[in-house]
């Protein structure tokens, strides 16, 4: 959204994996299994995901003040706000490493993993449910607070001209903060969510699916979140589908070329928007 | 304030450079000299403060630190320069390396023989990359360019002639050259051929840098829309650095695999793309000086304080956050470049990523 590739963003999504992964043990659950059902089920996942939301949250808001606002005050070149928030990474990353130390740790079984349908051969399972509407919820919320409310009208603003949005009264660092949270608080709503699904993290677990996901963000039109969610799809099916043709090592390379043939036709993404186009 | 007022004000280092130019050609010819000399003979001696207590001086000399500022200088020309942002240079150490190992243990080519042909193979690489991704900017370029240096390492993880995950054993050391002998135990051979290598791409960079070529760049940099405008043949110009940034890229790797002897696929990790990058940032980028800094800090700090080993990564980690908060600029930053950061920036501007190259207006 703010054209600012935030590199320790996969930290924020680390942490608030771990932030899942510390809620479920205050409520006194057990991994390997712990199934629930019912209203206990939905309070776990529910209090999980506000903890995970939480302490994401928070760790991008104190990610923007100690790394990004003081370089933004300076004016500084875009690429010392990169390498400003590479230094982030590695710093929560080695600090993650050194407290919960370099082996993944385990995440309860909430959420028994019935096959709920099969469609066409491919398996639907309970979790992969959850991951898919939850999804979708968060993408119609974040999609209506960016499109209807004040502070994302200010989002909009800021991303495509900081300068004249300031001249129009918009407080740029607030709405920086905000979409910092905002973007803190999905983090933590995946974080938990891959804990669902996946039942471990480790201290380096962002960084895979950090570039994934910028990858997905490119594909679609940075500052488009359609287009994100749609170039999230594009290239998981391109993953798999590809990974099922040519073997599943090729995976990422498939991913990568898809890439770039995309931008070769397309070099704004898929739906490339005209803030890309004005700007570029 | 004017222009010249704002560059008298700059400081110290503005005046130095000015004095240095002043100089007549003998003096300056003398000092460069003495600087290499230095360089050529301090592994011989262990200096006191600057000697790595835990580990071979000379080999740190050689990898990371030769290796580190090499392909600093390198990327410099990309990033520095022509301004574009390249997150997958280690791709082009990792061609490099795999045409030293796979021509050195299959067909016994000798370093020597080997070093152009990887050079070449670079700049083709560059070229095949940069013909269709150099019409992309900003964000988009940096996304492709890391694409591209994972589709390197994991092609050579999943082919079976690059020996796949176990990589390739029993790359040939260069022959001997007059009482030089390239063995396993003593690096300082390999050092001193580091070093060269690197003083006579050093001299080409500052050559390009100060040509027709590089004020395109720099119109590039500043701003791309204008430049084009203006004459400039951009996508030419991009191309040329991209090819450049890769050929040196390329001799790097090459240098690395023969005193390795073997390579794996994971040698050249996503990482290492990024310390390079951070050695080109840290020490000012665009400039030649304030990149061999950079390089030298970046691959020699963490070797030094080995003894902190625990906490090495936390520091390098907070010092890079902190660096940036204090100098965004850089060590050593470029006097053109540190001019353009004075300037204003729109207020509250991100200030950090107009969609195009440009930074502001210079």
């Amino acid at each position: 959204m703010l054209r600012l590739i935030n590199f320790a963003h996969s930290e924020i999504f680390m942490i608030g994996t771990f932030g899942a992964l510390f809620a479920t043990q205050w409520m006194g659950l057990e991994p390997p299994e712990d199934i629930h059902s019912g209203l206990p089920l939905i309070l776990i996942l529910v209090g999980a995901g506000l903890v995970a939301m939480a302490a994401s949250g928070t760790a991008a808001v104190v990610l923007e003040r100690v790394a990004y606002r003081p370089l933004r005050r300076r004016g500084a070149p875009r690429l010392a706000a990169l390498i400003s928030a590479i230094g982030a990474s590695f710093f929560l990353q080695e600090v993650f490493a050194r407290w919960r130390g370099r082996n993944p740790e385990p995440f309860p079984r909430v959420l028994a993993k019935r096959q709920l349908a099969g469609f066409l051969g491919a398996n639907i399972r309970a979790d992969k449910v959850l991951v898919f509407l939850a999804a979708i919820g968060m993408m119609l919320v974040l999609n209506r607070f960016v499109g209807t409310t004040r502070l994302g009208r200010g989002i909009r603003a800021v991303a495509q001209d900081p300068e004249t949005a300031a001249l129009m009264g918009v407080n740029i660092d607030r709405v920086i903060t905000v979409t910092f949270l905002l973007g803190g608080i999905m983090a933590g709503a995946a974080g938990l969510l891959f804990m669902v699904t996946y039942e471990n993290t480790v201290y380096d677990i962002g960084f895979v699916l950090g570039v994934k996901a910028f990858t997905a963000a490119v594909l679609g039109g940075i500052g488009n979140l359609r287009g994100a969610l749609l170039g999230g799809l594009v290239l998981g099916l391109m993953e798999n589908y590809g990974g099922a043709v040519f073997g599943s090592a090729w995976k990422d390379v498939i991913a990568f070329v898809v890439l770039v043939l995309v931008l070769m036709v397309r070099p704004t993404g898929l739906l490339g928007e005209a803030l890309a186009r004005a700007r570029a | 304030m004017s222009w010249q007022g704002r560059l008298s004000r700059l400081d110290v280092r503005g005046r130095a450079a000015d004095g240095w130019a002043r100089l007549p050609v003998w003096a300056r010819a003398g000092a460069l000299i003495g600087l290499a000399a230095f360089f050529y003979v301090l592994p011989l001696f262990k200096v006191p403060l600057l000697d790595t207590p835990e580990s071979d001086f000379a080999s740190v000399l050689f990898y990371p630190v030769g290796v580190y500022v090499l392909m600093a200088v390198g990327l410099n020309v990309v990033v520095g320069l022509a301004g574009l942002l390249d997150l997958g240079y280690v791709a082009f150490f990792a061609i490099g390396g795999y045409t030293m190992a796979l021509l050195g243990v299959h067909a016994h080519w000798s370093f020597f023989e080997v070093l152009p042909v990887s050079i070449v193979l670079s700049v083709v690489a560059g070229v095949v990359l940069g013909t269709p991704t150099l019409r992309l900017r900003g964000d988009y370029l940096a996304i492709v360019t890391l694409g591209f240096g994972e589709i390197i390492r994991i092609t050579a993880r999943n082919s079976n002639p690059l020996g796949g995950p176990r990589g390739i054993f029993g790359i040939p050391h260069p022959p001997n050259v007059g009482g030089l002998r390239f063995g396993i135990i003593d690096p300082k051979p390999y050092y001193w051929l580091l070093l060269t290598l690197l003083i006579v791409t050093i001299a080409a960079v500052r050559r390009l840098e100060r040509s027709r070529v590089g004020r395109a760049w720099t119109a590039i940099r500043e701003d791309e829309d204008a430049a084009e405008l203006m004459g400039v043949p951009t996508f030419r110009f991009k191309l040329w650095a991209f090819a450049i940034g890769a050929g040196i890229g390329g001799m790097g790797g090459t240098v690395y695999a023969t005193k390795a002897i073997s390579i794996t696929p994971d040698n050249y990790p996503f990482i290492l793309s990024i310390l390079f990058l951070s050695a080109v940032v840290l020490g000012g980028s665009g400039n030649l000086v304030g990149v061999i800094v950079g390089g030298f800090v970046v691959a020699y700090l963490p070797e030094r304080f080995r003894g902190f080993a625990e906490l090495r990564v936390l520091v390098f980690g907070a010092a890079l956050v902190v660096m940036m908060a204090f100098r965004p600029q850089g060590l050593i930053p470029s006097r053109r470049r540190a001019i353009e950061l004075k300037e204003p920036e729109p207020a509250g501007g991100l200030g950090t990523l107009p969609a195009t190259p440009r930074q502001t207006g210079g």
